[in-house]
């Protein structure tokens, strides 16, 4: 079974988000980049796929060549292939969507994997809109995924439960935290991914159909009070958060 | 405009945030001479759509089906893409709910429609608008505009009021939509709901804990408190990674973003991560024993001390003043 995982590469949890210069993105300085942790999810699935069932697995990314890291660190955790699908303009998730679309038409696989959502945009539509590009049937937010007999039997994660969900081959998958546990990429592997070439191409020209006019840092919270220490300050607390907050 | 408004159902119920989303709209509506138009889409659902009359819809079209009982990923997004295009609605309005943001990137792409998810503000400026959404789980906020003039938005649960009924009631309209089996090549056979259990997306109280409590067995305290105010039980990775508790439990930056009228976090750090998830929420109680700890740094109201004497008091207070 052919199999592509399409991966981002985006600033580590532990950045300090300051706006940039043109007020619009942040800026990168000093901003250590990793891959998106809910495509290491989808990377892992795909290897269990292929260790089950055979097969090839090819991880995709669009982004400058900055995004090679991250393309190297599957490579590394065991992938077959990598493509880079070089390009440095500011797309929103549909242009993304959109080229990675096309990119995967040619490669024509059974499985597309994603993340559950990048945690730089946090918008969580590129997988879905690349399903809807491609005709295909989708489960987003994949916390099981088993594939038999031309079918993907799955269950995904909604407001206080699950739903199981039945879809057709060929199918998109995003993968939620708790689908399981990445493995770290052994020496061998790092080693290996190396030396395995990553091949670059141009995708298909961005047309963007959102724009961010600005960005900015959240309203800062004003600095709180302590009330005070211990079970004493208790009966405070609730007078504080029934007549002052208002909240219970 | 013309705004469509997806109201969204489960069990034969509207969702509370079906009631946000219209009432989101008849704002939009309201500045731009337009009107609203909700869609209710399920089994035997004709009977709620009346009611979403009282918060602005003008009309409401229902698509009722035996196979649209449970969400299918495929056939609603090609119901409310073809539903807008009918009606000719220049924005399609849905709830950021796992419904919501799975349906609206395929509505957007049937559309060629540009995209903003996860709104939390709308703002009408001319013939555009100008939607605030939150980046970097929350780090951040930048103000999308959607260039098409066709627009697709979800908006954040619990961040737009839906205000009271004024009891109007909206004339119905039934439309079919011809399905094939094709169009349900996604589809949910099943849900499974954790009984009772209030999800802390959509919570307007929530008490979370951290690795502060040392072992799953305390998270009775966590529980009591969370009944006592009627909230969700939320918790930090730490305690998740370390399976005490299930994952979708898990706020923060690869959790779930909240924004709750109250988080109580307890024995949690305050870690980059863990505030990026909680931070917008409008106010946020922190108890740790350690009074360095960051998360007293975003705290409106902190305590100080042992969690294992102070949650019980404050679970006690709390029914009290609810004259438990
Ligand atoms: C890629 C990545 C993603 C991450 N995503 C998330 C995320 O989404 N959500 C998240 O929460 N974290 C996330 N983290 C983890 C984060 O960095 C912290 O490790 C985590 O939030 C710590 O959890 P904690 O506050 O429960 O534990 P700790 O940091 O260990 O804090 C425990 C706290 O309990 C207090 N305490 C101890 N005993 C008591 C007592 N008896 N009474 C009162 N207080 C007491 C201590 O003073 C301490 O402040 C992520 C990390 C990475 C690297
Ligand atoms: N530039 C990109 N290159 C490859 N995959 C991407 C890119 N951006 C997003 N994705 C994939 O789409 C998922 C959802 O991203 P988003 O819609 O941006 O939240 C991510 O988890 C990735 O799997």
């Amino acid at each position: 079974m052919k199999i592509a995982v399409c991966i981002n590469h985006v600033p580590d949890t532990e950045t300090k988000v300051k706006v940039g210069a043109d007020g619009k993105s942040i800026d990168r300085a000093g901003v250590n980049f990793i891959i998106n942790p809910y495509d290491e999810f989808a990377v892992e699935e795909a290897l269990r796929i292929k260790e089950k069932q055979t097969g090839e697995v090819v991880v995709l990314s669009l982004g400058g060549d900055t995004h090679k890291e991250t393309l190297r660190k599957a490579l590394a955790m065991g992938v077959d292939k990598a493509v880079l699908l070089k390009d440095d303009t500011p797309r929103d998730s549909y242009s993304v969507a959109a080229a990675l679309s096309a990119a995967l038409k040619e490669l024509a696989p059974e499985v597309v994997l994603f993340g559950k959502q990048s945690i730089d945009s946090d918008d969580a539509a590129v997988g879905l809109m690349v399903a809807e590009m491609l005709g295909w049937a989708s489960v987003a937010v994949a916390v099981k995924v088993e594939i038999a007999d031309g079918k993907v039997t799955a269950e995904r994660e909604i407001e206080g439960g699950h739903e199981k969900v039945e879809a057709t081959l060929p199918v998109v998958i995003t993968a939620q935290k708790g689908l399981n546990e990445p493995r770290y990429p052994s020496l061998k592997g790092i080693m290996a991914a190396k030396s395995k070439p990553i091949e670059e191409k141009p995708p298909a020209p961005a047309q963007n159909r959102a724009e961010v006019v600005e960005m900015r840092k959240p309203p800062a919270k004003s600095a709180g009070k302590i009330v005070g220490t211990g079970a004493d300050a208790v009966p405070e607390l609730v007078r504080l958060l029934h007549e002052e907050a208002k909240v219970i | 405009m013309k705004i469509l408004a997806f109201a969204e159902q489960r069990d034969g119920q509207l969702k509370k945030n079906a009631f946000e989303v219209v009432s989101a709209a008849k704002k939009i509506a309201e500045q731009t001479n337009g009107e609203v138009v909700a869609l209710v889409i399920g089994e035997g659902v004709e009977g709620i759509a009346a009611a979403l009359g009282g918060y602005g819809a003008k009309r409401v079209v229902v698509v009722d089906d035996a196979r649209l009982k449970l969400y299918s990923s495929t056939a609603y997004a090609k119901i409310i893409a073809e539903v807008a295009g009918k009606e000719s609605a220049s924005v399609v309005l849905l709830a950021a709910t796992a419904m919501g943001k799975d349906a609206a990137p395929r509505v957007a792409v049937k559309l060629e429609a540009g995209l903003a998810v996860d709104c939390v503000a709308l703002k009408v400026d001319g013939g555009d608008i100008i939607a605030t959404r939150p980046v970097y789980a929350g780090k951040a906020q930048t103000d999308i505009k959607v260039t098409t003039s066709v627009k697709v938005l979800s908006l954040r649960p619990n961040v737009f009021t839906a205000g009271t009924s004024n009891g109007a009631q909206a004339p119905v309209e039934k439309t079919n939509v011809s399905l094939t089996d094709a169009d349900f090549a996604s589809v949910v056979r099943e849900v499974t709901q954790a009984t009772g259990k209030l999800d802390v997306a959509e919570a307007d109280i929530i008490v979370s804990g951290g690795r502060g409590l040392k072992g799953p067995e305390n998270f009775n305290i966590i529980e009591e408190l969370a009944a006592a105010l009627g909230a969700a039980v939320g918790a930090s990775r730490a305690v998740v990674d370390a399976g005490w508790r299930p994952h979708d439990e898990q706020v923060g930056q690869t959790g779930k973003t909240v924004s709750p009228s109250l988080y109580v976090a307890v024995a949690i750090s305050g870690a980059i991560q863990h505030l990026a998830g909680m931070s917008s929420s409008k106010y946020i109680v922190a108890i740790n024993k350690d009074k360095a700890a960051p998360i007293f740094q975003v705290a409106d109201y902190g305590i100080v001390g042992d969690a294992f004497e102070i949650v019980p008091a404050l679970t006690k207070e709390v029914k009290k003043l609810h004259g438990k």
